[in-house]
This record gives C-alpha cells, sequence and structure tokens, in this order.
C-alpha cells in the first residue's frame, strides 16, 4: 500500500464517520425543531406572502384573550410560589429530620410526579364539582347548605391541583441537594456555637438555594404551559388560560386556516409570557450554583423533632392522602358506579363501565395508538438525542452550541405551541406534505417535544467517556467505527435506556399535544379519556382512567427494576 | 521489541509550537523515561507517536517501519502501529472483564478463540491478575486496574509500550510497588518501554536511561541515572531533578566570595573550575544534604527552623538574610549532633556547581 | 492544667457491611495546655470518630470527657453538651468554608452569633485575617479563592473567638505537598500567637512528626503508643508503630543456640545482641539509613548487591538476607555496582514478636468502612 494513499485513508475515514454524523443530526433537528417553530412565526405575521401583523394585534388587544393571559400568570405565580414553600418544607423534613419512615414516603410524596394532573382533576372534579361533586352533596346533606361548600371550579381549585402535582419538582431537587450537602458545612456553624435552628436559617437554606429554584423555575414553566387541569376544572365555568384559549380556538373554527393562525397568534403571545417570566426568574434568583457537594461522605446528623416528631408525621401522612390517595381511590370509585350521580356504595358498583369502555371502537385503539406513538417517539429519540449529543460532546463541530440550543428549544416551549407548529408545518405546506390527521403528526410532535431528555441523559453519559477509553481501542487495533461499536455504545447504553424510558412514561400519558393534533382514527388514551369525560361518560372515563394509572404503575415498575442495577459508566 | 526513532518532530497546537525539531532514539528493550515539567510537550509527543496527533514535520520509525513521515506523506492508521499504551487513568473499558479487556487487541487481529484464551491466561499471570480474570475492572483497586491495562498492553506482543504516568494515580506506598513490578514485568517480557512522567523520583528507580526535557520542549539532557543526577548537564537539570539552593557568587582573581542577600562571605573553600564562562554572572547550586554543619568553619549561618522528619531533619538556615534548606539524615544527626532553632553555626558546600543566574522570564 | 482529658472513652458502631465494630477502645488521654498533640493512624483507626466525640457530633458508647477542666460528655451522668456550647475551633479537610459568605462575612459568622458588637467585629476580624495572610479578599467570595486560601479561611474563623482548643482533621489533606508545608508552619505560628491547644488528626506521619509536641498512633481502635515523635521514632513498641513511621525493613529472624540467623541462612548469624525476653523466632526491625554497607573485607553479613537505584539525594540499594531482602539507603560517595559482595551491619535495630496474620487481616476488614 502507499504512503500516500495510508494518509488520505486516516483523514479521509475520520472525515466520512463526523461528517455523516453531523449532516444527519442536522437534517433531523431541521425537520422537527426548525420548521415547526418558523411555521409558527410566518403564519402569525404573514398571510399569504405579505407582512400583516393585523391578526396579532388583533388576538393581543382581545379582552378575552388577554383575560386568559392574566389567568395565566396567576395561577402560575402561586403554583410556583406555594409549590415551592411545599415542596422545600418536605424536603427538608424528609431529608434533614428524624421523622420516622422516610424511605416510603419519599417514594409516596413522588407518585404525583408520575400521574398526569388531569387524572387528578378529574377526581378533584368529581369529589368538589360546584354542582354535583360527591363530597359536596354529602356536605350539603349534613349540614343542611344551599349551596356547595367548596367549588373546585375556580382558579383557587385549579392552582390547588396543580400544586399538588408540580410540588414534587422542588422536592426532589431539594432533597437530593440536602443529601450530597458535605455535613461539615453545617458542622462548622454549629462550632462557631450557632444553634440548629440558626444553621438551618443560615447555612443550610441558602446552601439549597440554587436547588429550589431550578425547581421553581421547572415548576413555573410547566404550569405556565399546562392544558390538562385548566380545562378540566376551568371550562365548565368559562376559566380560561392561555393553554385552553388556543385549544378552545382551534376546536371552534373545526380546523379552518384562520382558526390555526389565531391559534399561532395566542402561541406566540404565551411563549412571550414563558419567556418573560424566565427573564424574571433570573433576574431575581441570580444566585450562581454552589460546590456544597465534596469531602468524605458522612451520614448527615438528623434534627431531632422531639415533641414535634407526632404532629408532623401526622401533616405528612395527611397530605399524602391528600393528594395521593384521595384522587386515586375517588377514580376507582367512581369507575365502578352504575351511573354518574348515583350514591358510591357497594350496591351501585359494577363492572359493566369497563366492559363497555373495552367495546367501544376507540378504547383499545386509543391504548395501541398511545404505545406505539410511546414506543416509537422513545426509539427515535433514543438514538436521534444520542446522535446529537455523540455530534455536541465528541465531534465538537462548528456551530455545535447551536445544535444544542435546538434539540433543547422545543422542550421549554408550551407542547401547545409545538402542536400548531407541526400542524402549520405538515399540513402541505412543505412539499405538499400532509400529515394531518396521521398517527405520523404526533410523533413529530413527540419526538420534537422529548427530544432533549434523551439527548440530556446520553450527554451526561458520554461525558463520563473519557477519550483515552476510546484512543485505547484505536491502539488495541480497533478502527473508529469500532470503537464506538465496541466501546462508546456499550458505555451509554443504560444512559440511552433510561432516555427511552423518560420519554415513554411522559408520553403514554400525553394529552396536551395530542388533543390538538388527534384524527379519527389516532386518539391517544390520554385524548380518549379526555374525550369520554367531555361526552359526559363519566363513569367510563374512570374506568379508563384506572387502566391507565395501572398501565403507568406497571411501566414504572419495570423502569426502576431496568434501571436499577446499571453497569458501566 | 524494536527501535523506536523520532526524527526532526515539530507540532503546533494552535499558534503554540510545542514540539521543534525534536528527535530522540530509543534503544530496543530498554526502559526509556521521558521527564519534564508538566506542559513541555511528552504526552504531545506521546501521542504523535500513537498516531492520535499528526506532526508537522519529521519522521518516526518503530523498528524498520516508517509508521510517519511529513515528507512523504506517510501517516499510519492508529489502530495499524502496533503500539501498546497504558494511560494514567488506565482506560481500562468498565463494560468488559478483565480478560474481556485483555484479549480485546487480539480479537481485533482475527486471532482465533483458542490462541486468545491462551495468550490471555499467560500474560494476566505474567501481571498476578489470573484469579480476576472474569472481574469488573469496577471490583478492582487503583492498581489492580492499572496492571489491566498493562496486561492489555502487552498481550499483542507490540513493538514497543507507551505509559503514560501511569501511576499518578495511585497512592504514595502502591506507586513504589507497581514501578518494581513495572520493571520485573519488562525484564520477563524484554518489551522496549517509553514511560512518560513529570516526577524525576519514579523515573530514577525505573530507567536504564532517561530523557530531561525543558519547559519549552527540547531535549536537555538523555544519559542513565548517574549521569544525570551526577553530571547534570545545566541549571534547569540541576533544579528539576531535586531540591536545590542557590547562592549568588562573586570572582575576583581565584578567590570566591558568597554573595547571599544581604551578606558576603569569603569563601576559601570554594574551587571555580578551569573555564568557567563568569560573563553572565555566577551562582553555586548545591542540594540541601551537601550542606553540612561544620562550627569550625567561618561561613556562619543562624538556624530559623528545624524539624524532625523520622529519617532526616530538614532545617532552614539563614545566610546573610537568604534561606537555605539544610537536610541533615537521623544517622548523621545521631553521631554529630543537632543544631538547636535559633543557634550560630558554620556550614559548609559539599557537592556545589556552578551556573549562571536565571535569566528573567520575558513576557 | 490538661485542656483535654479522655477517660475510657468507647465507640461502638453496628455497620451494615462489618456489623459491630468498636471503632474507639478505651481511650485514656490527656492534651496538655498550649500542646500540639497529633493522632495518627491508618483510615479506620478511630483517630476521626475520637475528634468528633471531643467536638460533640458523636456521643460516647462508655466513658467521658473533660474540656478545660469541665465535663462535657459522660455516658455515666447522661451528660452531653452540644458542639456549640464547646467553645472550640475546628476545621475540616473540605474546608467547609460557606460559599454564600464572602471571606469576610465567614469569619464574622461565629462573632455575629455571639452577638459581638459591630466595630468589635470589624477589629477582630481584621486581625484575624491579618494572622492568616488574608487582608485584602474581605470582600471575595470562596470559590473565586484556592485551596490554600479557602483552608486560610477556616483557620482565621476558627480562631476569631480564640478558643481554648482547636480541633484540626487533616486540614492539610487535600492542598498540594507544598502549600501543605508552609501551611504547617502558619499554623505552628499561630498558635505561637494565640497560644491555644491543638488536636490534628492525620493520617501523613511525616506531617504529624513535624508539627506535633506529642502524638497518639492508634490502630484498630486501639492506641499503640503516646510520646513525643523522636520517641516514636527511635523507640517504637510495636512492628505497627515502627513500620508506620518512617520507612523500616524487617528480617525474620530464628535464635539458636544465643546465635541469630536471618530465616533462610542457616550458616552466616548477624551479629546482633539478643534482648533478654526473646523467642525463637522474632522480628528484627531497622531503619534503611540505619544499616552500615561495607565492603567484602570488612565484618558483617556477607551478602551481595541484588539491585542498585540511584536517586537524587542518596542510593537504594536491595541486599539479600536469607530469603528476605534488606533495602539500605546511602549517600552517594558510598557506591557499589549490582551484584558486589558487600556485608551489612545493622545499627541499634528494634526487635518485635512476629505478628499474627489475624490482625493484618482485621485491619484489612475495618478499611472498607
Amino acid at each position: 500500500m502507499s504512503h500516500k494513499k495510508d494518509l488520505a485513508a486516516v483523514d479521509g475515514r475520520r472525515f466520512n464517520v463526523d461528517g455523516i454524523l453531523t449532516a444527519v443530526s442536522v437534517v433531523l433537528l431541521l425537520i422537527v425543531v426548525v420548521i415547526p417553530v418558523f411555521s409558527i412565526i410566518y403564519n402569525s405575521f404573514f398571510y399569504k406572502g405579505q407582512f400583516d401583523p393585523q391578526l396579532f394585534i388583533g388576538q393581543l388587544t382581545d379582552a378575552n384573550n388577554l383575560a386568559a393571559m392574566w389567568n395565566t400568570i396567576k395561577i402560575a405565580f402561586w403554583v410556583t410560589l406555594l409549590g415551592t414553600i411545599l415542596g422545600t418544607f418536605y424536603a427538608w423534613l424528609l431529608g434533614r429530620s428524624d421523622i420516622p419512615a422516610k424511605g416510603l414516603m419519599r417514594a409516596l410524596f413522588n407518585i404525583p410526579y408520575m400521574f398526569p394532573p388531569f387524572l387528578g382533576a378529574m377526581a378533584w372534579d368529581l369529589l368538589l364539582n360546584g354542582r354535583s361533586g360527591y363530597l359536596n352533596k354529602a356536605l350539603m346533606e349534613i349540614f343542611h347548605l344551599s349551596k356547595a361548600p367548596v367549588n373546585i371550579n375556580t382558579l383557587a381549585g385549579i392552582i390547588f391541583v396543580e400544586i399538588s402535582y408540580y410540588f414534587p419538582f422542588v422536592f426532589m431537587q431539594v432533597v437530593s441537594a440536602l443529601e450530597r450537602m458535605d455535613p461539615t458545612l453545617e458542622e462548622c456553624a454549629r462550632i462557631a456555637g450557632a444553634k440548629q435552628m440558626t444553621v438551618i436559617r443560615k447555612i443550610t437554606l441558602p446552601l439549597v438555594v440554587p436547588a429550589i429554584s431550578a425547581g421553581a423555575l421547572l415548576i413555573m414553566t410547566t404550569s405556565l404551559a399546562h392544558f390538562g387541569v385548566p380545562s378540566i376544572l376551568g371550562f365548565s365555568q368559562g376559566i380560561f388560560t392561555l393553554p385552553t384559549k388556543i385549544y378552545a380556538v382551534i376546536s371552534r373554527s373545526e380546523g379552518s386556516f384562520e382558526g390555526i393562525r389565531q391559534g399561532a397568534a395566542l402561541s406566540i403571545m404565551l411563549v412571550i409570557v414563558v419567556s418573560i417570566a424566565l427573564i424574571i426568574q433570573k433576574k431575581v434568583l441570580s444566585s450562581g450554583s454552589y460546590d456544597i457537594i465534596k469531602g468524605k461522605s458522612m451520614r448527615p446528623t438528623l434534627i431531632k423533632l422531639r415533641g414535634a416528631k407526632i404532629p408532623l408525621l401526622v401533616l405528612c401522612i395527611a397530605t399524602l392522602i391528600l393528594i395521593v390517595v384521595v384522587p386515586l381511590v375517588m377514580i376507582f370509585l367512581v369507575s365502578l358506579v352504575k351511573a354518574y350521580g348515583l350514591p358510591l356504595v357497594p350496591e351501585n358498583f359494577t363492572f359493566n363501565n369497563y366492559m363497555k369502555v373495552f367495546r367501544m371502537d376507540g378504547t383499545m385503539n386509543s391504548i395501541f395508538n398511545s404505545l406505539k406513538l410511546s414506543i416509537g417517539a422513545g426509539i427515535i429519540c433514543m438514538f436521534l438525542g444520542t446522535l446529537i449529543a455523540y455530534v455536541v460532546q465528541k465531534i465538537k463541530p462548528k456551530g455545535k452550541e447551536a445544535l444544542e440550543i435546538l434539540s433543547v428549544l422545543p422542550y421549554s416551549l408550551p407542547g401547545t405551541v409545538l402542536a400548531i407548529g407541526v400542524i402549520l408545518a405538515w399540513s402541505g405546506a412543505i412539499f405538499g406534505i400532509k400529515l394531518s390527521n396521521t398517527l405520523w403528526i404526533i410523533l413529530i410532535a413527540y419526538i420534537a417535544r422529548y427530544l432533549s431528555f434523551s439527548m440530556k441523559s446520553s450527554s451526561a453519559a458520554l461525558l463520563q467517556v473519557h477519550p483515552s477509553l476510546e484512543e485505547a481501542a484505536r491502539t488495541c487495533g480497533a478502527s473508529h467505527m469500532e470503537s464506538l461499536k465496541d466501546v462508546t455504545l456499550p458505555l451509554i447504553r443504560p444512559a440511552m435506556v433510561s432516555g427511552f424510558f423518560l420519554i415513554f412514561l411522559p408520553a403514554m400519558r400525553e394529552v396536551t399535544t395530542s388533543v390538538l393534533l388527534y384524527g379519527p382514527y389516532t386518539r391517544t388514551l390520554g385524548v380518549q379519556i379526555y374525550s369520554l369525560r367531555d361526552a359526559g361518560m363519566i363513569p367510563q372515563a374512570a374506568a379508563l382512567g384506572s387502566i391507565a394509572i395501572v398501565l403507568i404503575i406497571i411501566c414504572n415498575t419495570i423502569v426502576t427494576e431496568v434501571t436499577k442495577d446499571r453497569k458501566g459508566v | 521489541m524494536a527501535k523506536v526513532s523520532f526524527k526532526n518532530i515539530s507540532f503546533k497546537y494552535g499558534d503554540h509550537q510545542i514540539l521543534k525539531d525534536f528527535s530522540l532514539d530509543i534503544e530496543s528493550g530498554e526502559i526509556m523515561c521521558l521527564v519534564g515539567p508538566s506542559g513541555c510537550g511528552k504526552t504531545t509527543l506521546v501521542r504523535c507517536l500513537l498516531g492520535l496527533n499528526k506532526p508537522e514535520t519529521g519522521e518516526i520509525y518503530v523498528g524498520d517501519t516508517c509508521i510517519f513521515s511529513a515528507k512523504s506523506r506517510t501517516n499510519m492508521a492508529v489502530e495499524r502501529r502496533n503500539i501498546g499504551i497504558v494511560f494514567q487513568d488506565y482506560a481500562v473499558w468498565p463494560h468488559l472483564t478483565v480478560s474481556e479487556n485483555v484479549g480485546y487487541p487480539l480479537k481485533k487481529k482475527r486471532v482465533s478463540k483458542a490462541e486468545i484464551a491462551q495468550r490471555v491466561a499467560d500474560t494476566l499471570a505474567l501481571v498476578n491478575m489470573t484469579e480476576y480474570a472474569n472481574h469488573l475492572p469496577s471490583q478492582l483497586s487503583g492498581g489492580q486496574q492499572q496492571r489491566v491495562a498493562i496486561a492489555r498492553a502487552l498481550v499483542s506482543n507490540s513493538d514497543i509500550i507507551v505509559m503514560d504516568e501511569p501511576i499518578t494515580n495511585l497512592d504514595a506506598k502502591l506507586r513504589e510497588q507497581m514501578l518494581e513490578e513495572i520493571r520485573e514485568i519488562q525484564r520477563k517480557s524484554g518489551t522496549t518501554v517509553l514511560y512518560i512522567t513529570h516526577d524525576q523520583q519514579s523515573a530514577l528507580q525505573l530507567c536504564d536511561r532517561m530523557a530531561i526535557m525543558e519547559p519549552d520542549g527540547t531535549l536537555c539532557q538523555l544519559g542513565t541515572d548517574e549521569d544525570i543526577i551526577l553530571r547534570p548537564a545545566n541549571r534547569f537539570t540541576f533544579e528539576f531533578i531535586g531540591v536545590s539552593n542557590f547562592i549568588p557568587v562573586e570572582a575576583n582573581g581565584g578567590k570566591l566570595t558568597l554573595k547571599p542577600e544581604g551578606g558576603s562571605f569569603p569563601w576559601a573553600d570554594g574551587v571555580l573550575p578551569e573555564g568557567t564562562d563568569l560573563s553572565q554572572g555566577l551562582e553555586v547550586g548545591v542540594r540541601p544534604n551537601d550542606i553540612v554543619f561544620d562550627p569550625q568553619s567561618p561561613l556562619r549561618a543562624v538556624v530559623t527552623r528545624s524539624v524532625f522528619l523520622g529519617s532526616e531533619y530538614d532545617y532552614f538556615i539563614q545566610l546573610g538574610s537568604q534561606e537555605l534548606r539544610v537536610q541533615q539524615n537521623t544517622l548523621d544527626a545521631a553521631r554529630y549532633g543537632i543544631v538547636k532553632e535559633g543557634a550560630e553555626t558554620g556550614i559548609r558546600l559539599l557537592n556545589y556547581r556552578f551556573y549562571p543566574p536565571k535569566k528573567e522570564v520575558s513576557a | 492544667m490538661d485542656q483535654v482529658v479522655l477517660r475510657h472513652v468507647t465507640k461502638r458502631f453496628t455497620t451494615k457491611t462489618l456489623g459491630d465494630i468498636v471503632a474507639v477502645d478505651d481511650f485514656n488521654l490527656e492534651v496538655h495546655d498550649g500542646e500540639c498533640f497529633s493522632f495518627l493512624g491508618p483510615s479506620g483507626c478511630g483517630k476521626s470518630t475520637t475528634l468528633r466525640m471531643i467536638a460533640g457530633f458523636e456521643d460516647l458508647s462508655e466513658g467521658e470527657i473533660e474540656l478545660c477542666g469541665k465535663e462535657v460528655s459522660s455516658k455515666e451522668k447522661n451528660l452531653y453538651i452540644p458542639p456549640e456550647e464547646r467553645g472550640l475551633g475546628m476545621v475540616f479537610q473540605s474546608f467547609a468554608v460557606w460559599p454564600h459568605m464572602n471571606v469576610f462575612e465567614n469569619v464574622a459568622f461565629p462573632l455575629r452569633i455571639q452577638k459581638v458588637n459591630k466595630t468589635d467585629i470589624e477589629t477582630r476580624v481584621r486581625e484575624a485575617m491579618k494572622h492568616t495572610s488574608l487582608t485584602g479578599l474581605e470582600k471575595v467570595f470562596p470559590s473565586d479563592l484556592s485551596g490554600g486560601q479557602q483552608q486560610r479561611i477556616a483557620l482565621a474563623r476558627a480562631i476569631v473567638t480564640q478558643p481554648k482548643v482547636m480541633l484540626l482533621d487533616e486540614p492539610l489533606s487535600n492542598l498540594d505537598p507544598k502549600l501543605r508545608e508552609t501551611m504547617r508552619f502558619e499554623i505552628k505560628e499561630l498558635q505561637r500567637e494565640f497560644g491555644f491547644t491543638i488536636i490534628f488528626v492525620t493520617h501523613d506521619q511525616s506531617e504529624a512528626m513535624a508539627i506535633s509536641d506529642r502524638m497518639m498512633v492508634c490502630d484498630m481502635g486501639k492506641i499503640m503508643q503516646i510520646d513525643t515523635p523522636e520517641n516514636l521514632y527511635n523507640k517504637p513498641n510495636s512492628r505497627f508503630v515502627h513500620s508506620f513511621l518512617g520507612e523500616s525493613t524487617f528480617i525474620n529472624v530464628n535464635i539458636v543456640d544465643g546465635k541469630v540467623y536471618a530465616q533462610g541462612d542457616n550458616e552466616n548469624p548477624l551479629a546482633l545482641d539478643i534482648p533478654k525476653d526473646a523467642d525463637r523466632q522474632m522480628v528484627v526491625a531497622t531503619r534503611p539509613n540505619s544499616i552500615d554497607l561495607l565492603g567484602a573485607d570488612q565484618e558483617g553479613y556477607p551478602t551481595h548487591i541484588e539491585k542498585r537505584i540511584f536517586l537524587t539525594d542518596r542510593t537504594e540499594y536491595i541486599v539479600p538476607v536469607g530469603e528476605q531482602k534488606l533495602k539500605i539507603q546511602t549517600p552517594h560517595r558510598i557506591s557499589f555496582a549490582e551484584g558486589d559482595a558487600c556485608r551489612v551491619r545493622l545499627i541499634s535495630p528494634m526487635w518485635y514478636p512476629m505478628e499474627d496474620e489475624a490482625a493484618e487481616k482485621e485491619r484489612q476488614r475495618r478499611q472498607l468502612v
């Protein structure tokens, strides 16, 4: 072999593999992210190729829309504030005090994180609906009231339900920060003469502020974009938020282009609100992240609660009952009842609702659709996310930051907005490709929405794969491709698998995006429950909800088992 | 095993010239230690040898094979160079067992399964890891993981094994033990070893020959341990190879005067070698254990600190107002007595060497 | 007066991996006023646990602790004074400076807790910062400082209340070797200035020897020896202390007819005085630099140079003695080549009984904690 050819082979091969990987990830990101986002902006401001801000200005000055925007902000504000306080309080209680049964309670506190909030909203609606809630009726009967004492169909009700599902965001962040914190930071303050309470106030709390604010940020962006709870609790009372307003506009317009354009304009409003919130958050909490994790691993000293132990334990249990047990039991009981409104006593119970649900056309279909979509999105994202992570972390082409931003961007976009973008992009506007009413359009939306999950998971794993591991393989006689296949891929496989489940689980219970994208034959599980309830078939909706919950529990158990002892990095 | 030659290697990283016209020959079957401060370009040189970096100029030969030549545009692919490497961070693959790790290079060479098994077993025996064949790296200590890395480098009968700071991540006791083992393994296998380190102590313990690199990437001395310690080529080697004191000296006719900060001491014992260049000024360099206490000596110094370290006493003394370090081994201390903090005593300098003063580092 | 007194202090743990373990077994010691006292031992020897009991972060399973003449922990009297009321200063290996406070606030914290008035805080903090060479860094946050500077903050924070007793828990282990040496002198300097008593925990023998007036060597939860560094180095009472403090080289010997034979050589005796209570089998211990290496024509045990290592300040020789290897360190002027015949003479060696393997296993088991 000539020397000349040898050199070219080395350089050429490297260029080929890396170049192809980079090109593929750019094209895929273009399809799932860039085109939909561009479509929204274009359609909001341009009409038939002309710049036309009329529509946008019209939407912006509409009183109803402004009211919806105001509601969105109010809800997000209170949910973030109260959820953060609640999450921090319980994190401290379970992370640093000597309260009993910590492990069990921690597991239970994470449950709300797994369940779709719209099922919770359904349960609370069944209990405390202003007209026909079971609990309301019971209370009216017992106390001879003429009016329902508690009405969940209010802003306060929406805030309450959202808090109970979103406070785990802060809870989980803070618990793990507390656990990883170097205990000598606190011990030092004790030595300096500070009492336990002073240490919490002056040292512990300030140190976990970064964790708190990260969790709070998650709550806020999620709440601003949230569709399920306000739609279930608010529609009947005419309480709209921006995401529900967008849905209302689109479903009212029966798919007309004008309606979708209105939706797009509203989407831009929503994105602006989210962005402003993010900026404010950044200004308020400009604290950097501290390096609080070092030193020997030592059990942190637990704070003795003494007399407060029992009352606090009772409080914990009461909270758990309120946010976990009550909604679950309620959904299950209602799924058994012969007809909505009948008292919840054993004589009225039947399994007929389950039979009925399954005999219905759409049900099995919707379960299969959801499975197909979740598995499909999971697998595609797993590979695409890993591909992008590899390109960003290892190949480092020029403009890798842009790639990274593009893959994370859709996550901070509300699901509703993303759905509109996908509709606008893939309803024949580009190359005449028309995907509306197919599973493909939902799949594209899911991929865009969840891509960042797998990207982050694989990225973290790739960072752990030191370059010398690949180089060692090369010097052992492996080609570039072989070293990827033999060393890098096996090492990040666990992270890829957990990336898959990180996508599969939320996709199974997804409703925000699919409710805008479904067609007659492409209902998802979430959409099916949602429309059953909408059609007044409440016990059947509850039955399907129960099935969904069982499915989620099964999947979640599998995930924990799979990711428990992962080998490798 | 094979002889390795670097010929006029230059390498630039961006605008930063790391290696310039660097040449070095490593004899077949020897342990060559390449020693230099961090950032001097020794790792770059190794990466050029492995094919992970591409030099601008020069040629690299392993045996008679040219694996790189800028002129004839030869650049053999990394995987075809047949060079074993042991990295500082071990780089054993965590998802493979010990024997899978060691067998990997053979697998890539399409060696038959039976032969792989045999050669892996032989190599593991050589590094004393036979009983860990089916362990995963996570179940091994740092020293054991490094042995796996060495076995992996040895198994395919590479022409040369490169070790890049292989013991830096181990604790002191284990480091010493590993050095002995590496020496032993090399003796048994007869491989040529290129050992890279910034730590001259471990290099001295291991090497047949040493090559000292200056911070700017030039080779400043090549020789055996004795050459380097007893006949350091220049001030850099002298300073790099151990703790040292430097005292300014004035030569007036045949007479020498020590000129430490804040003092001037006629130095009758001092002998200036013939032909010493005086044009740039003069300093005398002396190691801490070559300064001895002698109450009769006219060179008077005050002991400011005396610390007992077990095998030796560590002193700080002041000559004029310049602080010097002195070491006295415990046996001598027991025989001749120690000097208390605050006491004044005479000193004598042994085995000193003259060097021009350090140039101010230009910006 | 004794500043710190431990009487029968014992700590038992139950761990998942090891079961019951006596981490600290009946420790008795007094640390005198103004002394620098080190706890030295390998990991798992109980030194850190003892320190944490003195600080008040761990309770005692048995015994009592006295600080500055006042009882602070006593199992018998069920007495436990929390750390904040013990009036100690403490510095940790991890620095433990608070990242959310600047240097000034870090150092001022103990005084603010004591409700010292503002002007006093100002002067005392500046004083403490001056002594730890931190002047000018008041407004800087710890994350912008080097490890050495962070440890100086921790020191300043510990001395600002002028405690009588200072607990230092491996304070130099996270610093690079050069800085470690400088900080060692700085700590001694501070002690001279403020006159506090130091308890210094470390696993590094040379650090302990360099800094302490007296030290305690412990192993596997037991005190092995308490003495000055010189006495510990020159007269270690056990093989463990001998090998833990400085380099050691051992020869297993048999004593036959009043003569000492290295194992594996029954012909050439070692010329050594046998101690009175010697068993038939003993270990002779010495330091590599306390061996005379002589020419073949001189008197001593006859052997040859197996290996020579040329180091900057000394030459090391490995020399077989029976079936064992002796390590010898000499100045460069004593020069032999590999293979040369030579004679060796041990200078005042120590004698120890053979160590049983059970102890070694137990030590390894504990290090897994």
